[in-house]
């Protein structure tokens, strides 16, 4: 059993942003249709706004593909993007582009956010016919299962899971707790 | 047992019967080493599945509270997801709650599950009492989980506060020690 630890730990194959040897390390596995994970984003942003150095910040892809019939092949997308060094531009892209209204991940759009990104929309479309980026988002997938993860979004402080309040001041306080001084 | 399900089981108190301690959902359970009771219960209005079929070959019960889980990350949907690794362990995941057939079949249909939910319904609760997975308090299922061998006996069980997603680990962990008993942790 996981007892709510990190499996396996953070590692050279994560997307990450802020420095590797941060104090802290929060790892999230989302889902780009989940409404709960969309409005954590704005939050996330926040928190890596005001704690900087001190935060590194890591994303996992956790899609319920019954659930969320788009949410696959938005993650793939940015696995896609990360190839090209634009994980975190699709990323943000993935979830800000909700506020356009139904059907923001449709395939055509998730093109278009690679045309915005200046990547090659054909390749991606291709891509997604391939599920070519389907084994590394399974993989994330299958790591958040065996750590505990049982919905989206799950957060994971210095590898353990954390099941407090992610508002952004219960949030804040979590990581300062862990050795995040802002 | 994960750390969410644990401090769930102490914070928890929308339990109105006072069984809700630490251990004391899981305690009623039957445990490993118990013959698993044979049931047959309605999958639709007008099919039946009965826990005998599946001799030879694994089966997961997921004893859940009631269908349509306002949460998007639900139980169900989680299994759903997974249950192609069930299946490469060769089990197969039987839902099960009071809920009616018509209930179930609207509940499946709406959230695509590729597995059949059991209707424990007429005479009301029967089976989940045969599991000691049933709640006098509020009338409806625990959110237990049991691994049943191709022996049909329990291999492992579970019961979380009922408002703690399990999550999946636990069976994933139980069923490979069905397959490779002394190489991995146990459950």
């Amino acid at each position: 059993m996981s007892n709510g630890q990190l499996k396996p730990p953070v590692n050279e194959k994560d997307h990450r942003t802020g420095p590797a040897d941060a104090p802290v390390t929060l790892v999230e596995y989302g889902d780009y249709e989940c409404p709960h994970c969309a409005r954590a984003h704005p939050i996330i942003t926040e928190v890596r706004r005001r704690l900087g150095d001190n935060l590194s910040f890591v994303y996992r892809n956790f899609p319920l593909r019954e659930a969320h019939p788009q949410a696959e092949h938005a993650a793939e997308a940015a696995e896609w993007a990360g190839d090209s060094g634009k994980f975190w531009e699709m990323h943000d892209a993935l979830f800000e582009h909700r506020s356009d209204g139904p059907g923001w991940l449709d395939d055509d759009r998730l093109l278009r956010y690679a045309s915005d990104l200046e990547l090659d929309a054909a390749d991606l479309e291709r891509a997604l016919i391939e599920e070519r980026y389907h084994p590394r988002v399974r993989g994330d997938f299958m790591s958040g299962v065996r750590s505990g993860v049982n919905g989206t979004p799950t957060f994971f402080i210095n590898g353990q899971r954390y099941d407090g309040a992610w508002e952004l001041p219960e949030l804040l306080d979590a990581l300062e707790g862990a050795g995040a001084a802002r | 047992m994960s750390a969410k399900a644990e401090s769930g089981n102490t914070q928890k108190s929308r339990n109105n019967g006072g069984d809700s301690q630490a251990g004391g959902h899981t305690e009623k359970l039957l445990h490993p080493g118990a013959e698993a009771p044979d049931f047959t219960l309605n999958s639709t209005p007008d099919q039946t599945v009965s826990l005998s079929e599946f001799r030879g070959q694994p089966v997961i019960l997921a004893f859940y509270p009631a269908d349509w889980s306002p949460v998007c990350g639900d139980q169900m949907a989680l299994y759903n997801e997974i249950l192609p690794e069930f299946r490469k362990l060769g089990a197969e995941l039987l839902g099960i709650s009071v809920d009616g057939t018509w209930c179930h079949a609207a509940f499946k249909d709406a959230r695509g599950l590729q597995f059949p939910l059991l209707s424990d319904f007429e005479p009301k609760g029967k089976v989940c009492r045969m599991y000691g997975a049933y709640r006098d308090d509020d009338g409806m299922a625990e959110r237990a989980l049991f691994v049943i061998d191709k022996d049909g006996t329990i291999a492992w069980s579970y019961c979380s506060p009922v408002g703690v997603n399990p999550g999946a680990d636990g069976i994933l962990s139980a069923l490979e020690e069905l397959h490779e008993p002394a190489e991995k942790e146990g459950a």
